[in-house]
């Protein structure tokens, strides 16, 4: 019985994950150690230098950097598991209320990006192995090749001045509004970054449904469809596009999985006040308890897109469902 | 069945797309509405008669809302509107009146009275008298509280409040920069019943602006304060909202969306002229480039070598290369009451034959390396001004081995004096004395940085600081300047500008030389 449990995919994945996240924490917290300086010389810069040692060590305790390392990890890993992610003293917020605000805007940019790039991707994809090495071949090739190439930064900050000379319209400039006190600037708020992250990410998505496409419609099963006589749409839709999800699925979810850990070169040119930026300000104040307890949580969520996407696996594919 | 599903799910999805651009378009039609329902702020044209909603874009949130602590270039200036002290700048940078109405100082000068201003109050509308410039300056004098300016206070062997409008400052030695020091805004003056921990959470200063609203990462907003000793702020409020991106903030402005920005790149300024259509002030600063050389470091101990370099360095071609000849030469010091004649060193051009003659003396004919470190990212030009200076210093048989690194690591290294020789941007003070004596005494917290001392100095400095006529003064500074270039402890380059972008609505701003914020309070919209 208890080797059963201990064998079913469902236990061994949970305590891979736990594996995973505890070497996240130990990695995330041994590196922002590695960077030169401490939360005393962030704040004060070159000031610092003015500070006696008396002064110094008063901020050294304020911060808990007068703690070995050994007990600053372990007592910030205790309070992580009682529930108490640490404090921010630049914002005078806890973590958790840190990100109780950044979390939502992330997953939120994340959800109309991945629909965007989807509406984007699929169809260039099926559109390019439609007729491979053609002429519209070439142009969804080209189009992948710009979303890959054209850096996210240089394509969101022209589109936004673009906006803004040509109509007036740059709801970024505007203070930034939480979807659920006004929506319809918050969408607003959303559309071009969202647009300009579609472009980058539709490209892996168009191109795995290219390859999956292309690897479906040369099987066995497609050539019987055909010869049946089924018309080609419906070849297209109900037996090639159904059968190369699984890749695309795959590709999605880890393209889905990364916008969680925040899109911070776009939330930095659309002053999105996403996790991504949390975690940036955080290393850049060398607040160690919140980029620590940020980047953990950006983990579980990585986890749990990749948990979804295995489930999303058996949803589409009555093969993996048997298994 | 398993086709049923999909189809099912694709139309879930067009729905939601459906839904998503029905929304957009929704909020695209309610443009003037949604900008109203923001505040005035979204749209500087209707500005309120009775004040206006100001927008000024910065590109970091404060770091702390505590003034004793900020040292940050946006927490400062937000500090400067909440807080009070006891003496302040004006548009100048001379010393004026503040909480202090007046002062005098002793004839032996160990003595320094402040009679403070009637009807001062704080915020929250308790008063502000002796007893809390007491407390704020024993407070700030206690080690354990960390403030900053601990250590430009240190002539203050104690403070009396002998009655409620009277202050006195019993010295140590006399200190001629003391007055100028107190308007920093590091010795804000807090209320006797205030903490660090409830400050933090809602500030309570003297200044003409209180806070309103703060939303981390996002923006800070600030009222006017109906307690303020002054005029009143003519506005309403004043929100500093995080636009992370300079880019982003020009087109913000472009959009109407932020009526101020402060920029230090000139090409940014110029983008905000041009495709904003924004005012630009240009602002002469205080801070000044500088190659800092340790002289306590390898072939820098040798004065020679150290005035090869210095006559190697066109300035002038170092501003054009690396801040488009937007700024002005400078020698140490750049205060404009006290300022250096540039050309007063051994080269004031460059000269590269006499670069070659010191390197000789020096016995070093066949030339030098050089190890210069460098920030990237702090502000826009310093990798550009190193590759100027490696590119000169070629010329001289020197030869530059640049570190760029990230400013963390800068910083730290900076603090730590490890370097031979760097590229800096260091903050300039009003008066010399605060800015030169903590880097070039022999007992000054900065000195191992500077790399520089001597027992002439330490005496010059010292006569002024006790010093009173101003004259005097001057004629001292010229001497410790003179004798900084003569010995080339460091290789002053150029002092720039900020540049101050309004829109075209906003009237009543003074840009100040310390990059001081606190003409927001004279500042009109519309």
């Amino acid at each position: 019985m208890l080797t059963r449990v201990l064998h079913s995919s469902i236990t061994r994945r949970f305590v891979t994950a736990l594996g995973t996240l505890f070497g996240v924490a130990v990695l995330v917290f041994a590196m922002l150690r590695a960077i030169p300086g401490d939360q005393v010389t962030a704040q004060f810069g070159i000031e610092s230098g003015a500070l006696t040692a008396a002064q110094r060590a008063s901020l050294e305790s304020y911060y808990g950097l007068d703690q070995p390392l050994f007990v600053q990890f372990f007592s910030w890993l205790g309070n992580v598991l009682t529930g108490n992610q640490g404090f921010s003293a630049r914002s005078h917020m806890s973590v958790a209320e840190l990100t109780a605000l950044s979390l939502p805007v992330t997953i939120e940019l994340a959800i109309i990006t991945i629909v965007f790039s989807l509406l984007l991707g699929v169809p260039l994809g099926m559109l390019s192995a439609s007729k491979p090495n053609s002429a519209r071949d070439a142009f969804g090739q080209v189009i992948a090749l710009a979303g890959l190439s054209i850096p996210a930064f240089l394509l969101g900050s022209s589109v936004m001045a673009w906006a803004a000379s040509s109509w007036g319209e740059n709801p970024n400039g505007q203070a930034f509004a939480q979807l659920a006190e006004n929506p319809g600037l918050n969408l607003r708020q959303m559309i071009l970054p969202a647009a300009v992250l579609a472009f980058g990410i539709a490209a892996p998505i168009m191109r795995t449904t290219r390859t999956a496409v292309l690897d479906v419609r040369s099987k066995d099963f497609i050539r019987t469809a055909r010869a049946k006589g089924l018309a080609p749409r419906r070849i297209q839709f109900r037996h090639v596009l159904t059968n190369a999800l699984v890749p695309i699925t795959t590709m999605t979810g880890l393209q889905f999985g990364y916008l969680l850990g925040g899109a911070i070169v776009i939330e930095q040119v659309f002053s999105l006040p996403g996790i991504g930026r949390q975690v940036l300000v955080g290393i850049e104040q060398k607040e160690y308890a919140v980029v620590q307890s940020t980047i953990l949580i950006i983990a579980v969520c990585f986890v749990l897109v990749n948990l979804l996407t295995d489930i999303l696996y058996r949803v589409i594919d009555p093969r993996v469902r048997a298994l | 069945m398993k086709t049923r599903s999909i189809a099912k799910r694709a139309a879930g999805a067009a729905a939601a797309v459906a839904a998503l651009a029905l929304l957009a378009g929704c909020g695209g039609a309610e443009t003037p509405s949604g900008d109203q329902s923001t505040g005035a702020a979204g749209s500087p044209g209707a500005a309120d008669p009775a004040g206006g909603a100001l927008v000024v874009g910065v590109t970091s949130d404060v770091d702390t809302l505590f003034p004793w602590k900020a040292t940050q270039f946006n927490t400062v200036n937000v500090m400067q509107v909440i807080y009070g002290t006891l003496t302040e700048f004006d548009q100048d940078l001379n010393v004026a009146p503040g909480i202090a109405e007046s002062w005098e100082i002793s004839d032996d000068r160990l003595t320094l009275t402040f009679h403070l201003r009637q009807g001062v109050k704080f915020a929250d509308g308790s008063d502000c008298d002796s007893a809390d410039v007491k407390f704020s300056l024993d407070k700030i004098a206690d080690e354990a509280t960390a403030a900053v300016a601990r250590a430009q206070l240190s002539s203050i062997a104690s403070v009396a409040a002998p009655d409620a409008a009277t202050v006195v400052l019993n010295l140590t030695s006399p200190d001629a920069g003391l007055v100028s020091s107190l308007a920093s805004i590091n010795v804000a003056i807090l209320s006797s019943d205030d903490t660090e921990e409830a400050l933090n959470e809602t500030p309570n200063g003297t200044g003409p602006f209180k806070l309103k609203e703060r939303k981390p990462s996002q923006s800070l907003t600030l009222e006017r304060n109906g307690n303020y000793w002054g005029d009143p702020a003519k506005l309403d409020t004043v929100e500093f909202r995080v636009i992370p991106d300079e880019t982003s903030i020009v087109t913000a402005m472009q959009s109407g969306n932020v009526h101020l920005a402060v920029f230090d790149d000139p090409l940014v300024a110029e983008s905000a002229e041009t495709s904003a259509n924004a005012v630009i002030q240009e602002q002469a600063q205080l801070a000044y480039h500088v190659l800092q050389l340790n002289a306590t470091k390898g072939e820098l101990t040798d004065v020679n070598v150290r005035l090869a370099i210095q006559c190697a360095i066109d300035r002038q071609q170092v501003l054009d290369a690396a801040a488009l000849g937007e700024g002005a030469i400078t020698g140490p010091i750049t205060s404009p009451a006290f300022r250096s004649d540039p050309s007063a060193r051994p080269c004031p051009d460059r000269d590269l034959d006499k670069a070659a003659e010191y390197l000789a003396k020096a016995g070093k004919a066949d030339g030098i390396k050089l190890k210069v470190m460098v920030s990237q990212g702090e502000y826009a030009t310093s990798v550009n001004e190193a590759q100027s200076i490696q590119a000169q210093l070629a010329d001289a048989k020197i030869e530059v081995e640049l570190e760029v690194l990230e400013s963390g690591a800068y910083v730290d290294r900076w603090l730590a004096a490890d370097f031979d020789a760097a590229v800096a941007l260091n903050g300039g003070r009003p008066d010399p004395d605060q800015a030169y004596s903590r880097y070039f005494t022999s007992t000054g917290n900065l000195n191992a940085v500077a790399g520089f001392s001597s027992p002439e100095l330490d005496r010059l400095f010292a006569e002024g600081r006790s010093s009173a006529s101003k004259e005097e003064r001057e004629s001292i500074y010229t001497e410790i300047s003179s004798i900084l270039e003569d010995n080339a402890a460091w290789v002053w380059l150029f002092t720039s500008y900020t540049y101050t972008a309004t829109t075209a609505d906003v009237s009543g701003y003074v840009p100040m030389a310390n990059d001081s914020m606190q003409y927001l309070r004279t500042t009109a919209l519309g």
